[in-house]
Order: structure tokens, then sequence, then C-alpha cells
């Protein structure tokens, strides 16, 4: 029973650790720089983060059950290229706005449930899948448009990615409303449960009636659709689709997820805890960015922290 | 007492929190002897064991060879003082060869270069195959081996590495009895070459068949120390078991109702033809060797197998169950063997592990209410009597028995009728084993048709209205409780084997 309550308060001390991490970073550079604490950087700082915490969200749901993605930076590309196309059909722009955003989602939840699929039903390790889905869609969205960006796209469609709402950037908004019912899935819906249960124990799970190939297919999907929105999401900021678009996302994605201290092994981890990993990473890079520190410098001392937050999550295992 | 012993271990204790998993244990080995330790699961054996072979420290007492007092901190240090392990799980690398198994870690090297001599590494190991009187190709994959090869490469393994005293744990768990019998053949004749050799089994007759003395372990005591020929089989269970026998299990119940579950000419996997019926409110136990197909039967019942021709009917109605989910919806219910690894969700506190099969009874609109999921899972703990200082803490913190216990917890907010235990008292200490029995005997006497597969004799005796037995996939036979013994169940278990039979995979 002392164990017990004694890893308790370990295991919620580092889940603080890591919340604690991003206070001091803030701390930090509030100190350092005259403009790191304004509400606009502030904002600022979420609507930068916003691209790659939307797809770090449909992540987590993917490790959590020992799963990886690594298609998503290329379906951030492919979904925004499928919109940017759309638009450029010649439909009047009333019916083309929605009908670009549902046909990027659609490419996210194909790419996704294709996924779910191979892996499910042949038995193949998501790494390879998805490494696969990766080329494929990189391939592919250089074939559709022969290498050139989607240019001269309605005016409505910028809206999305830089509009804002009562002050609020649209793709924070967005992220936001993700997170919140990603939590609230996550935490208390069966679908939720079973996504633990099968990453800490996926024959036990199966044994125990729980629908296995129906949960993994569920957690690509959604990774897939995550992903589509923000491809649609950065399509609208840059005003045109653009083949390269989210290139080695993957790994910033990935990052942010086990920063907030998910198990790259599945069965623990949570939602709260991507946020704050995302936003650690976003915070970092911004500050970084006012202290004018150079790229290069800004990307070994991202490592580092990555590599600083996982030792954390040992500490944690212990 | 003139030489001493070729091992002595005196005084030895081992202390886990909470538990005193040693007590003062004594044990001694000549050379050229079997000694055989029994006790019952949890009785110490394993710890004991693991003590000699350096993978845990103990507490106090101390280790002596050949009057020599050693200290054996780690698992070389007790390889370089000849003391050699076969454990159940074999430590063997499967995709490598025969060879570079027994000789992993001292691979010979030709004289002069840093590459590893491959023709000396096959010849020793030949040599320490044809001590065994083995005849296994050294070159062949270990994985592609059989259970009964791959032990004996463990032994060559031992062998090559110069052991004094070798320890053998539950060797004969997977063995046909033509394969038991050649492992007998190699433990005579190391035996003949001076090798001390400790046997652990919980197959009494092996002791009488190959021991020379015998030591019990109960709860971590010691209670005998014993040559064999001055024992009888009674006698021996008597000190594992630390009562008579009567007292073991709860009384019987017998409350047989309309037949429940019927499978007819079932066939598929290893299992060929297999007929056989549960009642309502009946225990059904279904004995076997290991490997008999006992749990193919039950994962086939439970969906996780599928069937090839046959029929399963269950409550008169043809039944076809193609995954778990459905067969739970049907009301049939499996609480698996090694309830760690396909029971359990270890990552997962108590409350999550109760009601994580029927989550469904539990929502409000589309979400799991917290409140009425707290109240399943507190009922259930409160029935069953879940020792757990919560419903938050980790499944991984009870004991074996409080763990069973919550597996059987999840089937029983699934509502089953028909439940099927696999081993359901292994690894449970004797005082949870009778508090599983009398909650078997309930859900009985309520109405529930229940499978009960155990390699426990005893157990099956004791527990069962109906023992089915089955051998090599089939069903062998049939026993009415009053019909039932140990030695027609084991006739019976045996029944389809002749000597020098081939193992069938």
């Amino acid at each position: 029973m002392k164990n017990e309550t004694g890893s308790f308060t370990l295991r919620r001390f580092s889940e603080l650790g890591i919340g604690a991490v991003l206070v001091v970073e803030f701390l930090a550079f509030s100190q350092l720089s005259p403009y790191f604490f304004t509400a606009e950087n502030l904002l600022n700082v979420t609507l930068q983060a916003s691209i790659t915490a939307i797809i770090a969200a449909g992540m987590t749901f993917v490790i959590l059950t020992a799963g990886i993605d690594l298609s998503v930076g290329s379906v951030v590309a492919f979904a925004g290229i499928v919109a940017t196309g759309t638009l450029k059909t010649g439909i009047p722009v009333t019916a083309a706005l929605p009908l670009a955003i549902f046909a990027g989602l659609v490419v996210g939840a194909f790419s996704g449930s294709f996924a779910g699929f191979f892996i499910t039903r042949f038995n193949i390790a998501p790494f390879i899948v998805t490494l696969a889905l990766m080329t494929v869609w990189r391939g592919a969205s250089f074939v559709v448009t022969e290498g050139r960006p989607v240019w001269e796209l309605p005016e409505a469609f910028s809206v999305l990615g830089t509009g804002r709402l009562l002050g609020v950037p649209i793709p924070t908004i967005i992220m936001v409303i993700v997170y919140l019912t990603a939590h609230v899935v996550l935490k208390y819906t069966r679908f939720g449960r079973y996504v633990f249960a099968v990453g800490g124990n996926i024959e036990a799970a199966r044994l125990a009636g729980i629908r296995t190939h129906r949960v993994l297919t569920g957690v690509y999907t959604i990774s897939g659709v995550l992903s589509a929105v923000s491809g649609i999401l950065l399509a609208s900021r840059m005003n045109s689709g653009q083949p390269n678009a989210g290139i080695m996302y993957e790994l910033d994605v990935i990052a942010a997820v086990v920063v907030g201290g998910t198990s790259l092994s599945g069965g623990r981890g949570s939602i709260v805890g991507t946020f704050i990993g995302a936003m650690l990473i976003a915070v970092l890079r911004n500050g970084l960015n006012l202290l004018n520190v150079g790229s290069y410098v800004q990307q070994v001392m991202v490592g580092v922290v990555i590599l600083l937050a996982v030792l954390l999550d040992q500490f944690r295992k212990r | 007492m003139t030489t001493p012993p070729l091992l002595g271990m005196r005084g030895i204790v081992k202390r886990y929190p909470g538990v005193l998993a040693l007590d003062d244990v004594n044990f001694s080995l000549s050379a050229g002897e079997v000694h055989c330790l029994v006790g019952e699961n949890g009785a110490g054996k394993s710890t004991l064991m693991k003590i000699l072979a350096g993978a845990i420290g103990k507490n106090a007492g101390e280790i002596l060879i050949e009057g020599r007092r050693v200290e054996i901190g780690t698992p070389a240090a007790s390889q370089s003082l000849g003391i050699g392990m076969i454990y159940q799980d074999f430590k063997l690398v499967p995709a490598l060869t025969v060879a570079e198994n027994i000789l992993l870690g001292s691979e010979p090297t030709i004289p002069g270069l840093p590459f590893i001599d491959r023709k000396a590494m096959e010849s020793t190991a030949r040599g320490a195959l044809r001590q065994l009187g083995e005849e296994i190709d050294v070159s062949a994959i270990v994985g592609d081996l059989s259970v009964a090869q791959r032990q004996t490469v463990e032994i060559a393994k031992a062998i090559s590495r110069k052991v004094r005293i070798l320890a053998l744990d539950e060797p004969t768990t997977s063995l046909t009895e033509h394969e038991i019998q050649n492992l007998f053949g190699v433990i005579r004749r190391l035996k003949a070459e001076g090798v001390g050799i400790i046997y652990i089994s919980h197959r009494l007759e092996e002791v009488f068949e190959i021991g020379d003395r015998v030591t019990v372990l109960r709860d971590g005591k010691m209670v005998e120390t014993r040559a064999v020929a001055e024992v009888d089989r009674r006698q021996l269970i008597r000190w594992m078991v630390g009562r008579e026998l009567e007292n073991e299990f709860p009384g019987v119940h017998l409350q047989r109702g309309d037949e429940t579950l019927r499978l007819e000419h079932v066939t598929g996997g290893r299992l060929k033809d297999i007929t056989l019926s549960l009642h309502r409110g009946e225990i059904l136990g279904l004995a076997g060797l290991v490997g008999a197909g006992r749990s193919e039967v039950a994962r086939l019942i439970f969906g996780a197998d599928r069937k090839e021709s046959g029929s399963i009917f269950l409550d008169g109605c043809e039944i076809n169950p193609r995954s778990p989910r459905e067969a739970i919806d049907l009301g049939i219910g499996l609480l698996t063997e090694d309830r760690n690894r396909y029971g359990l969700i270890a990552e997962m506190n108590v409350r999550e592990n109760i009601t994580l099969s029927n989550l469904r009874d539990l929502l409000t609109g589309p979400f799991i209410s917290g409140s009425k999921e707290k109240g399943a899972a507190m009922a259930f703990v409160d029935q069953l009597r879940i020792k757990a200082p919560s419903l938050e803490v980790r499944v991984e913190s009870l004991s074996g028995g409080n763990r069973q216990k919550v597996v059987l917890a999840r089937w029983l907010h699934t509502r089953s009728k028909v439940l099927v235990f696999d081993e359901p008292t292994a690894g449970i200490d004797v005082g949870a084993k009778y508090e599983i029995y009398t909650l078997v005997n309930r859900l009985a006497a309520e109405g529930t048709g229940i499978v009960m597969i155990s390699s426990d004799l005893l157990e099956l005796l004791g527990m069962s209205d109906r023992i089915v037995v089955m051998c090599e996939g089939r069903v062998s036979g049939e026993l009415t409780r009053s019909e039932a013994t140990q030695e027609r169940i084991m006739t019976l278990a045996t029944s389809f084997r002749r000597v020098g039979e081939m193992p069938n995979n």
C-alpha cells in the first residue's frame, strides 16, 4: 500500500514535472525578453504550435496503442493539395469551400483507415505500413501537382488559417477544440478505455472481448483525419497547396507526444501531457527566436530538451 | 559425516516486503545424488534456487561448497562455482544454432585470431551432446527444435561448462512420456558421473522414480528432508499442504440442472472429434497432460480460435462464436491460464480491469459513468473479498489470488452463464486457493456451468462433478466423481501414447 501511494506521488510529480519545466521556460523567457510575455506573442505561440499540436493529439492515440504513424507529414501535404485542388475546379466558392474541406478530410480518413486495415488484417508493423504511406502520399502530392504549388485560391479560403475570432487565431481555436474532444474521448468513453487496454496488453484486451482490430483502425483513422485538418489549415495559411508541405512533421509530432510522457511501448500517457509537450517545444522555439538564437542552435537545443524530457519519463518508471 | 557434502545451504532466509519467502531453510546435496525439492506454488522452491543461481540475494544464512563457504552474488559467480540451472522457460537464443547456444559466451577462437573457431565449437558441442547420449544436429537452429530437444541443449550447455551441481526446475512439464524417460536416462548418466542434481517437480510420481532424497517446503519453511525410500505419497502430500487432503476442498454441491453447453464432433487446430456436454450448476473437470488440447477446447468455445468442423450448442441453440466478443455476448467467459499475460492489463488499475468487458452497462449517454463504474467495481471487490488498498491501485500490486479474483469479477460483471477456468489456482497460495474453490462452488450452486482445466489432479478430483480426460487432442475418457482416481485419470491421459512414439510437434 505504501509502495503504491509512493509511486502514485512520483508519477504525479513527474506529470507536474513536465508542466513545471514549461513554467520555468515561461519565467525564463519573460525575464530575458520584454516581448515574450505579451498577449500577442503568446497567441502567436499557440498559432505556431497549432499545426503540429493538432496532429500530436491524433498521434497520442496511436502511440498509446504501442503503434506509430509516420505518414502524418505526407498526409498534411496531400490533404492540402486535394483541398486546394477542389477550390480550383470552378465550382462557386460558397459550395467549393465546404467541399474542399470535406475532400481534404476524406484523404486523411482514407489514409488512416487504410493503414489500420493493413496493420490489423495482415499483421504488418505500423512502422512499415505508415512509412510506406509516407512515401506514397508524398509522391502522390508531387505527381498530382507536377511539383508546382496550387496557387491563386479564393480569398475566403485563407480565413481558416489566418483569420481571428474575438482576437484569437482560428487554428488556435480549432486546436483547443481538438484537445478538449480528444481528452474527453480518451478519458470518458469506451473507445478511450479500449485504446489503453490494447496498448497495455493486446492479447488480454482481445480475450476480454475488445475488438482490437476496430480500436487500432480507429486510432489510425483519427491520426489521419487530424493530419488532414492540419494540412487544410496549413494550406490556408500559406494560401496554396504545397507538395513539400509537412516534411519531417512526424518527428516534431512524435517528440511532442513523447515529451508529454506517453510511453512508446503503449498503455500509458495522456492528452494533457501531449498538449504540454507541444507547448514546451513551441515556447522554446518562440523564445529562442525572440532572443535571436540562430535556427541551427535552436535545433540543438530542442534536441537536448527532448532527451531531458524522456529522461524524466525514465525516472518516472522506476 | 567425514567428507562435507557437495553443497550445503544453511539457515537461508529471504524476506520480501511483507512476506517471509524463506525462513531458516537447510538444504544439502551430495555428489551423485538426485535430491528432489517439492512444495506447492509459492512454497519457496524457486526462491531457493534463485539464491543458488545468484539471481537474488539472501538476507541470512550461508552456502558451502564442499565445506567451503562461498558468496554467490551474481549469476556469473554461481556459474563459476559449477552450478547450472535449467529453467522452465529456457535461456536459449532461438535464432542461433545448437553449437552456438551451447558455447554462448565461451566461444573458442582460432589461435591468434579474433575469429570464432567454428569447427572446435561444433566438436565441443557434439561432445557435450554425446555425453548425454543424444543425437542432435549441432548446426540446427534452436528455434526449429522440439521442447525436449531444447531442454537437452540446455543441459548440454550446462555440461560443457563443467557443472557439478545441476538444478532442474519442473523439467517435464511439456514433455511426452517417452521424452521424460529419455530425460531420466540423462539424469542417471550425470548422476553416475558424480554430478549432484536438484530436481524440482510437482509430479510426485517422478520423485519416486528418480529421487534419492526429498525435501518438502511449505510457506517458506522446510518441513522435512527424507530418503525417498522412507516416505510414501500420502505423507508427502500431507507435508506439502500441511493438512489432511479432506480439508483441502470445500464441500460437494451437485445441483445439476439442464444441459447448457454441448460440443459435438468438434475438430479444429489439433483438436480431433471433441464431444462433451456441460450442465447448469455442474463443475466439469478437464484433465490431461500439457499439450493434450485442454486450453484449445477452452479457446474454441470462447471464440478465440476457430473450429473446422463439428457443432457447438448453447442452451439448445447452435452457436459459432468467431471472436471473444461474440462469445461474451452469448454468456461465455474464459479465465485464461497465465492470468498476467492473457487476463490482466498490468498498466490498468483494479477498477478498470474489473469493468473492461462490460463497459456497456456503465454508460451514461456515450460516456462511462464514473459513479456507476465505481459502484460496480466496489460491489465485486466486496462480494469476492478482493484485498486491495483501493480501486485505483494498479492490479500488478495485488497478490496472485487477488488478481485471479479481479479476473473473476470481470466475468461475473458480464453475467456469464458458462465459465471456463484454465488453471485457476496456478501460482496461488493454499489459503487463497480455498477461497477460489469456494467461489467456484458458489457460482455452480447459482446455476453457472463451469469447466475447470487443471494440471493439479488433486484439485480436479476435489472439485469436479465429472471429469473428461483428454489425450493428444482427443477425449480419451470420462469419469464420474465416484469413479475418478489419479491412476485412472493418468491412464486415460496417456492412453494414446506408445513408448517410442514421436511427439506431434
